[in-house]
């Protein structure tokens, strides 16, 4: 193996684990001495709750690739659908998501651009 | 369908237990779509299967990865790369300061908690979260760790498969894989959302982030983070001082 063929590794070390790793680093540091029901923690919770929320609306909102194909209004209807059978069958997980990936191909077959 | 440790379960069987439970979890079919994605991303883009493996083995989090394939692949400056991929794992810090504390007691030694810290990831906290406080605190660390195990080998074969399978999906089959992704989780976070404080943030959240990103606002997912969550904290203390 030569220094060529270590590069993308060494790049993917630099860019991407660092960068990202720092966060669960200080995370790790940061726990240290709380327990789960200090109010940090319970702030961090209801921090870490909201950004999960944005990054799933910004996913369905704003979607790329393939998924860009499909009309906003079909990909906005099959979640809200899939929401819908998830609280009505016995809040299963499984029920909502089929529901929604169903709904999903449907309207994207009717309806993709 | 979740598996829990026998209570006096040893170190490996909690991990094992850790191991059965991410395998029949609805989140493996999430990582195994999104991965599958991932894969045939890092074929267009001409990256060898070992080093898309060891990206998710060391990285561990689909949207840095998504962000590392494509921007490298686009020929991005590194120091721009590196500052995406930071600003998208900003996530993983409060995640962190909210599960780690979960799973010590005043013996762990801090290097214990050193693998469930990197194994941090959206799957791994949502069932985490869910399913440690059913168990003993000594056996928490390990199922966590198992728990991982179990995903990411599921990630790391979905990669392989998205690899060679590269050639090309449908377009609507590719669509219904990516939407795994969105419908999944916004499902499962707000089946985890038990509490008042919880609820909030998540409602918040899906509102504030489209409105800060239409307003094309920078960071847009931090000032959700901090919006959304301080004033879902704010209402939960106003509640608690008004009891």
């Amino acid at each position: 193996m030569t220094l060529a063929d270590l590069t993308p590794y060494l790049v993917l070390v630099i860019v991407g684990f660092l960068p990202n790793e720092v966060w669960r680093f200080l995370g790790l540091v940061l726990a240290r001495g709380l327990d789960e029901d200090s109010q940090i923690v319970v702030w961090a919770r209801a921090v870490a709750t909201a950004i999960l929320a944005g990054v799933i609306a910004k996913l369905i909102l704003f979607s790329s690739g393939a998924l860009a194909n499909i009309p906003l209004s079909v990909r906005v209807g099959a979640a809200v659908c899939g929401f819908i059978a998830f609280l009505v069958v016995k809040r299963s997980v499984f029920a909502g998501v089929i529901v929604g990936e169903a709904v999903l191909l449907l309207g994207g077959y009717f309806f993709a651009q | 369908m979740s598996t829990l440790p026998a209570p006096d379960a040893s170190a490996a069987g909690a991990f094992l237990a850790g191991a059965k439970s991410a395998w029949t979890s609805v989140f493996v079919y999430v990582l195994f779509g999104t991965y599958i994605g991932i894969g045939a991303l890092a074929h267009d883009f001409g990256f060898s299967v070992w080093w898309l493996t060891i990206s998710t083995v060391v990285v561990w989090a689909a949207p840095a990865q998504v962000i590392l394939i494509s921007l490298l692949g686009t020929g991005s400056s590194l120091v721009e790369i590196a500052i995406a991929v930071s600003l998208s794992g900003i996530r993983l810090f409060p995640m962190a300061v909210a599960l780690l504390p979960l799973m010590r007691t005043p013996q762990t030694p801090q290097w214990h908690l050193a693998l469930p810290a990197h194994f941090t990831a959206i799957s791994m906290w949502v069932e985490s979260l869910r399913l440690l406080p059913q168990m003993p605190i000594g056996q928490r660390v390990a199922f966590c760790n198992g728990l991982s195990f179990g995903f990411m080998s599921s990630a790391i074969t979905a990669g392989f498969l998205g690899f060679y399978l590269a050639a090309g999906l449908p377009m609507l089959l590719a669509a219904a894989l990516l939407f795994l992704t969105p419908m999944s989780f916004l499902i499962s976070v707000a089946r985890n959302s038990r509490a008042m404080i919880e609820r909030l943030a998540f409602g918040l959240g899906l509102v504030v982030a489209p409105v800060l990103a239409l307003a094309q606002v920078g960071l847009d997912l931090m000032w959700t983070g901090i919006l959304g969550g301080t004033l879902a904290y704010a209402v939960h203390r106003l509640r608690e001082a008004l009891r």
